[in-house]
């Protein structure tokens, strides 16, 4: 059972006072997309064994939605930051990179 | 004969005798034993049968571990089966029965399976009941049934009581042996917060028994001192029978105590289950003794050499007269010793190493012992107990060199660590060649969040199995424990041990090396589910190479006990017929909990009336008082009707439904979704959320509208009341409240984060009830106050005012057809207003109805249901709902996925009424049939049925369905399944069946 810390509220939560909410950073296309883009943002997700990205919610507390970063494999988290932003933090970024040199998570590296 | 010495049981109270039964007979025991040791001491060797062949078994082990043991304990309410004997500690009035056999323990019909082994194999049950396929159901599924094993099933509730803890510490120590009492001492002198736990009744583990030196004094003291000075320690928490089940992520630690299974009669609850997080884990969990795979090493009487001695010195048992020791290591020495000092006779002590052993074995030798080195086992003698044994060569095929009586053996294949909380949580294995077992691998630690080690193995979990090696691991991991939590290691000293030199184990996977196929088919690995040498070759013959599929194929390790027994031995049996390296083959993945643990402890105090959260509406009690029959829904609990004195739920529906129709009904509303919306951007954010355009709708009006996600399904429905320019009230279904105030905020806190919307979830804060019915305006204007008339309070409008005494706000809104009002009153004002609302309907005969009666109305009047009409597939064009629909809003949330190509496809289910032509109900959910068969050889379908009711209203069958084209096939007869076999026909109409033009609400 994951610890994640809500960067709103700055509570040290357990995973049963949040909700998992997918993937993060997921970027929305509405009408007048082309059909590949809309399968993307729609169905087409990342697996990975190592770095990761996710949505999660405070929901049992503050009820904020928040990006987490960590490591699927090893279950270190490298961060935890606000959901208002289209990408990761550059701290958080140094961080998985002092671990994983060289790591790729779709666009972001 | 095994008997109770007549001195000696390190862990017995002999001035606390206990009574218990075992399959009736009334035997006598020792407070301090456990039921193995008391049967023993009883002379009751035989315990169980085996699962497939009904073999006799005796008890193997005396801890966790134990594979044969098992028994049904206790009656009624406190009944539980497949109990290990070995770590259920006797009590006076204690029950027992053994498992597995019919018609008694001694005579068993099963055994017949025993004969008939070498055609029961491994893989027998998937190869002969593949085919025919008839013959499962009603030849095999019977018998395998009737004969299925292990214990049986409680029939009675749970009379017990259980609860949870939680708990936060720095570090935890899980085992209470001397590698646990150190660690814990280690830490705890440096100051960090420490819980550790024993799973048994006594600290000191193994060491106890076997004895030695710490620090200048005997074990048994150093452990007293040791217990005392953890006791001393403010900062230290000791708990004997609690057993670490299990380690999860991030440092979350499962302790299961059995509070007083050991004393019934005690207050308190059962069991506790400890939920855990700790910064560092500590698991000085033993070690565990290897069986030998010999022919007959089940016989009854055939026990690990560390057991042997455990029952001699813990609990002053004799196991037998003669005990034969066989061995590939210098530990079991000491078990011969220990028999040798309790007065019993070893006519020999087998040694499969050629070169022997070390300074134990001078020992034993010096006692008079026989040796025999380079030599094993053949063949155990005897059937329901140990008679004798047949002596062979290790190096050779099985020849039998000489007969000796007996009536126990003591083997000793070697000791595997417990590595099972170490791997729970990831931690990885290497392989040690010079012990022959698997061993926490440093440098692959379980991580926690911060990607450090957060479990740290410590003595004979961790590989040695010396006192001097297992305390000075145990003193090292307890200090490193402390450092990784912050804790500046104080003076605590290493105690000092003698070092023990041992001679060299040597590996022994079958015994002899070169038994041949008659030998092997009775040399067990799994005894618990029955698994032989014979098996697992042949499953690697068979081609079940990797370690998982020969698991599966064969059930070895997958039984109760987990294959705590057999693992290492299957793994190297594996391996050798694969001709690979043991560490190649790989070890299967060990998952908690280490041993079972109680359903009663996982849900703790979480049964009956705190289950879970029950809400009620401010009406609930009155519903409850009237006698309602309720419904779940969510988390409430509805009225599904109100029955009268001797009527059926059928009648009581029908009568409210026809109350209503015909004068005036009350329906407890208070459950839907009430959501504000509400800021300067919100009518652009409720355009994104429903389907309709939101953002026109004049203050004072309602609108029906729709949400879909953003796959275009319709997720939620409801009614929206524009109470200002900035302000709207969103009606969600009663499930539904929670999940869409949720997916509110999740638009508004990641996407458009830029707009100024404001959401809060109000619907606890009114009580909202439907006044509906012909006479409903009638019954509001006897309460005065505000204008309710046609034109003041128009359909689809709303408005705030009196009524009565009361503060509402009133919509003119309709889910039944009829002429119709909710009306919102605080929460704390919602009991006395339905109080009201009675008193003045009185004349009109009012009365409540409930969700049943809710149902049918709106399905006579066409009107859809979430969850009825939809399923999570259904687009509301498919609901005949376009009307609902915005063409002009250029985005919103599902209206991309609405534009791809199969959600226009014309051949999409869509909905109709279904009129069955001989007025009966259709049984709900089902299909309409077409021609042909798909693929699968099953019927066509060309829909289903979504809401089926008897209609009191029209007094015959009324339905709702998606039908393939349906709106193009208006007057066509379509078939439907019945589940009696039969069929039902059907006519395609409109859904409307009920005032199509509205005429009723309308007034």
């Amino acid at each position: 059972m994951l610890i994640l810390e809500c960067p709103y509220c700055g509570v040290t939560a357990e995973e049963t006072e949040l909700h998992a909410e997918g993937e993060a950073h997921l970027k929305r296309f509405g009408p007048g997309s082309d059909d590949a883009a809309f399968e993307g943002y729609l169905f087409m997700r990342e697996n990975p064994k190592g770095v990761h990205f996710e949505r999660w919610r405070h929901s049992n507390g503050c009820g904020k939605f928040f990006h987490a970063a960590r490591c699927t494999m090893t279950l270190q988290v490298f961060g935890t930051y606000p959901a208002q932003t289209l990408e990761p933090p550059q701290d958080i970024r140094d961080r998985i990179s002092a671990v994983y040199p060289g790591w790729r998570w779709r666009d972001f590296a | 004969m095994s008997t109770r010495l007549a001195k000696g049981g390190a862990y017995l109270n002999r001035q606390k005798q206990v009574r218990f039964s075992f399959n009736g007979k009334q035997f006598t025991g020792y407070e301090g034993d456990t039921l193995a040791s008391a049967l023993l001491a009883n002379d009751q060797v035989m315990m169980g049968r085996s699962f497939k062949y009904h073999r006799p078994r005796g008890v193997v082990a005396s801890g966790a571990e134990e594979p044969n043991a098992l028994v049904n304990l206790g009656q009624g309410g406190k009944f539980e089966p497949n109990q290990r004997a070995t770590t259920t500690e006797v009590f006076d009035g204690l029950a027992c029965t053994s498992q597995n056999h019919w018609p008694s323990l001694e005579f068993d019909i099963g055994v017949v399976n025993n004969y008939a082994a070498r055609f029961l194999p491994a893989g027998f049950y998937y190869k002969t009941f593949m085919a025919p396929r008839a013959a499962w159901k009603h030849v095999f599924e019977p018998i395998v049934r009737q004969s299925a094993g292990l214990g049986k099933v409680p029939r009675d509730r749970d009379a017990d009581r259980y609860e949870h803890f939680y708990a936060f510490y720095d570090v935890v120590v899980i085992g209470g042996g001397s590698a646990g009492l150190q660690a814990a001492l280690a830490a705890g002198s440096a100051g960090a917060k420490v819980l550790a736990m024993e799973q048994t009744a006594h600290l000191g583990g193994r060491a106890r028994i076997d004895g030695g030196e710490i620090d200048g004094m005997p074990v048994e003291a150093w452990v007293a001192g040791a217990a005392e000075k953890l006791a001393a320690m403010p900062n230290v928490t000791l708990r004997r029978r609690m057993m670490g089940a299990g380690v999860y992520d991030h440092g979350y630690v499962l302790g299961y105590e059995r509070v007083t299974d050991h004393a019934p009669e005690t207050a308190g609850p059962r069991h506790r289950l400890w939920r855990i997080r700790a910064k560092q884990i500590v698991t000085a969990t033993g070690a565990i003794e290897r069986p030998l795979s010999f022919a007959g090493n089940d016989v009854p009487g055939v026990m690990l050499a560390g057991a042997v001695r455990d029952y001699v010195t813990g609990w002053g048992v004799s196991p037998g007269d003669r005990t034969v020791v066989v061995t590939n290591n210098d530990d079991a020495y000491r078990t011969a010793i220990a028999l040798k000092g309790a007065g019993l006779d070893v006519p020999v002590i087998l040694d499969a190493r050629g070169a022997g052993g070390g300074a134990l074995a001078e020992e034993a030798r010096a006692l008079g012992i026989r040796i025999e080195n380079g030599k094993g086992i053949a063949k155990v003698r005897g059937g329901k107990r140990v008679t004798g044994v047949a002596i062979c060569t290790q190096a050779g095929e099985g020849s039998v060199l000489e007969e000796i009586a007996c009536d126990a053996v003591a083997m000793s294949g070697g000791w595997s660590p417990v590595v099972h909380l170490w791997s729970h949580c990831g931690g990885k294995l290497i392989w040690d060649e010079a012990q022959a077992h698997f061993r926490p691998d440093p440098a692959r630690a379980p991580t926690s969040h911060d990607g450090k080690p957060f479990v740290i193995p410590a003595g004979s979990a961790n590989g040695p199995l010396d006192l001097a090696g297992v305390i000075a691991d145990a003193h090292a991991a307890g200090l490193a424990a402390a450092r990784a939590v912050g804790c500046a290691p104080l003076d605590c000293p290493l105690p000092e041990v003698a070092p023990q030199p041992e001679a060299a184990l040597e590996p022994v996977w079958l015994m002899p090396q070169g038994a041949g196929p008659k030998l092997r088919m009775k040399a067990w690995l799994d005894y618990q589910n029955d698994v032989k040498v014979s098996d697992v070759r042949l499953a690697a013959q068979e081609g079940y190479e990797s370690v998982e599929h020969t698991k599966r194929y064969t059930t070895l390790g997958m039984a109760t006990d987990q294959g705590k027994l057999s693992n290492i031995n299957g793994l190297a049996t594996l391996a050798g017929q694969l001709n690979a390296p043991i560490p190649a083959v790989g070890t299967t993945t060990f998952r908690p909990p280490y041993t079972p643990i109680s359903f009663g402890a996982i849900a703790g105090e979480a049964r009956d009336a705190v289950f879970q959260p029950l809400r009620r509406t401010p009406i609930h009690d009155w519903h409850e008082a009237q006698g309602a029959f309720f419904e779940p829904v969510g988390h409430w609990r509805r009225p599904y009707c109100f029955p009268r004195e001797g009527e059926s739920h059928a009648a009581a529906v029908k009568r409210e439904i026809l109350q209503t129709r015909n004068s005036v009904g009350l329906l407890d509303a208070s459950t839907l979704g009430k959501i504000i919306v509400k800021g300067p951007d919100a009518g652009r954010f409720m355009d994104m959320l429903y389907t309709n355009m939101m953002s026109t709708l004049k203050p004072g009006k309602c609108r029906y509208g729709l949400m879909c996600s953003e796959n275009g399904f319709l997720i939620d429905d409801g009614v929206v009341a524009r109470i200002d320019e900035e302000t709207f009230l969103c009606h969600t279904t009663t499930g539904g409240a929670e999940r869409i105030h949720g997916w509110m905020e999740d638009w508004l806190q990641c996407e458009w984060w830029d707009w100024n919307v404001y959401t809060a979830n109000v619907t606890e804060q009114f009580a909202q009830i439907a006044i509906v019915g012909p006479n409903a305006r009638k019954v509001l204007q006897k309460l005065g106050g505000m204008d309710v008339g046609k034109e003041a309070l128009a359909f689809m409008e709303w408005k705030d005012g009196r009524l009565g005494e009361f503060d509402a706000r009133a919509y003119r809104i309709s889910f039944s057809g009829e002429l119709s009002y909710e009306i919102a009153v605080p929460a704390s004002q919602g009991r006395a207003f339905w109080d009201a609302l009675l008193t003045a309907g009185e004349e009109y005969g009012i009365a409540p109805y409930g969700t049943e009666a809710l149902h049918v109305m709106r399905a006579e009047k066409g009107f859809i249901m979430i969850g009825d009409e939809t399923d999570g597939t259904v687009i509301p064009q498919d609901l005949g709902l376009n009307w609902a629909i915005s063409k002009k809003k250029e985005d919103f949330l599902g209206k991309r996925a609405q534009e791809r190509r199969h959600m226009s496809d014309p051949d999409r289910w869509k909905l109709v009424g279904l009129d069955t032509l001989d007025g009966s109900v259709i049984p709900d959910g089902a299909y309409a049939i077409a021609a042909g068969e798909n693929a699968n050889g099953q019927r066509n379908t060309q829909g289903r049925v979504t809401s089926t009711y008897y209609s009191p209203t029209l007094d015959r069958g009324i339905a709702m369905g998606l039908v393939h084209r349906g709106p193009e096939r208006m007057g066509e007869v379509i078939e439907f399944n019945k589940v009696d076999g039969g069929t039902v026909m059907a006519r395609i109409v409109d859904p409307v069946f009920f005032d199509k033009d509205g005429e009723k609400q309308n007034v």
